[in-house]
């Protein structure tokens, strides 16, 4: 290492964090990408199922799909509002 | 035994037609009979890179729609012969190349050929899935940029997925990373991503990198492929490639600076 860079070396460098933020993204996006195709529908479907019944936001509802060598497993997460229900 | 390649990118601008032309003139120059193909239906633009943009009668719609024969359209090249061109249409119509219509030209084409480059136009779009959808090898051209990056793996996934190959369970297409725009200066001082960085991110297999070079630009302005400029880094860098690609034993070269005086006396390492 020369002097020069002994000097720079001192604040991370973008391509470091290009770096980083593309790991993230990249991974991310991997994993979607193995999901079957009917995921967003069956996500939004839910969505309107659930909704006839109590109020819960767009995002308050997560679709899970996990792949491995011997099982895929579905998982479906939904959190409730702390004042449920619009037909109680 | 012809084989297919397509060189995509997800992203434009990264270098994918200066690639097309610059591997299928080395492929022909090694004696192999190679034919080049512009998927860029409506931006046309290999012809210009490849210098026949005056030749050009009849395209790859008309080929398909058999209003002409395919050696009425292919172009054979002013500097090798053993080398054609493909040129794309102009027409707006989206719908102009199918996926029998493409398969027909083709098969045609393997008749004949050695290798079939097939220079895909950016983006996910019809052109580009035909292009690598017949595809044995793909070389995707990635710039060290964060959205070049992420485009290249797209495309990687689109290639493991859509692909022939891939809906017909054959071995899948072989993929090869082409580093292009490469300053190994940049790279040193931490402005740039380095070949390790995105060989890591998109686990591919280096074919080659290029450098950014000015020789590049003087090359599609004079319509001569830069492989033909042998003096030129980017020429030498495509000449390894194709070596390399033809099973060539060519250490990588590009990736460290080139040092000048005041480097060796100031710099690292």
């Amino acid at each position: 290492m020369s002097l020069l860079d002994y000097f720079k070396s001192s604040k991370a460098s973008s391509a470091s964090l290009a770096k980083e933020r593309l790991q993230i993204l990249v991974a991310h996006e991997r994993s979607s990408r193995n999901q079957p195709s009917y995921l967003p529908q069956l996500q939004q479907e839910l969505l309107e199922v659930i909704r006839k019944y109590i109020t819960v936001e767009q995002d308050a509802i997560s679709v899970n799909f996990e792949q491995n060598d011997t099982q895929e497993t579905l998982e479906l997460n939904i959190v409730l509002p702390d004042h449920p229900s619009k037909f109680s | 035994m012809a084989r297919i390649i397509v060189v995509t990118s997800g992203k434009g601008g990264v270098g994918k037609t200066t690639t097309s032309a610059a591997i299928a003139m080395g492929l022909a120059k090694k004696g192999h009979k190679t034919a080049v193909i512009d998927f860029d239906v409506g931006l046309r633009n290999l012809d210009l890179i490849m210098g026949c943009e005056r030749r050009v009668v009849y395209d790859f719609v008309n080929v398909i729609n058999g209003e002409a024969t395919l050696n009425q359209a292919l172009i054979k090249d002013k500097n090798c012969s053993m080398l054609y061109i493909l040129p794309a249409s102009q027409t707006r119509d989206k719908d102009a190349l199918s996926q029998e219509g493409v398969g027909k030209v083709l098969d045609e084409l393997k008749k004949d050929f050695k290798y079939i480059v097939c220079d895909s136009p950016a983006g996910i779009e019809k052109g580009a899935h035909l292009a690598m959808y017949f595809a044995d090898d793909a070389f995707i051209v990635t710039n060290p940029e964060v959205s070049s990056v992420r485009d290249s793996d797209r495309m990687l996934g689109i290639l493991s997925s859509k692909s022939r190959r891939a809906e017909q369970n054959e071995e899948p297409i072989k993929e090869y990373l082409l580093l292009s725009r490469y300053s190994p200066d940049r790279v040193r001082l931490g402005e740039m991503l380095s070949v390790d960085d995105v060989q890591e991110i998109l686990s591919l297999h280096l074919l080659g990198v290029i450098p950014e070079s000015k020789s590049v630009l003087n090359a599609s302005n004079s319509g001569i492929p830069v492989i033909l400029d042998e003096k030129s880094d980017a020429g030498q860098a495509y000449a390894d490639i194709v070596g390399r690609y033809l099973g060539e034993d060519k250490p990588h070269r590009f990736i460290d600076e080139k040092k000048g005086l005041f480097g060796k006396l100031f710099g690292g390492k």
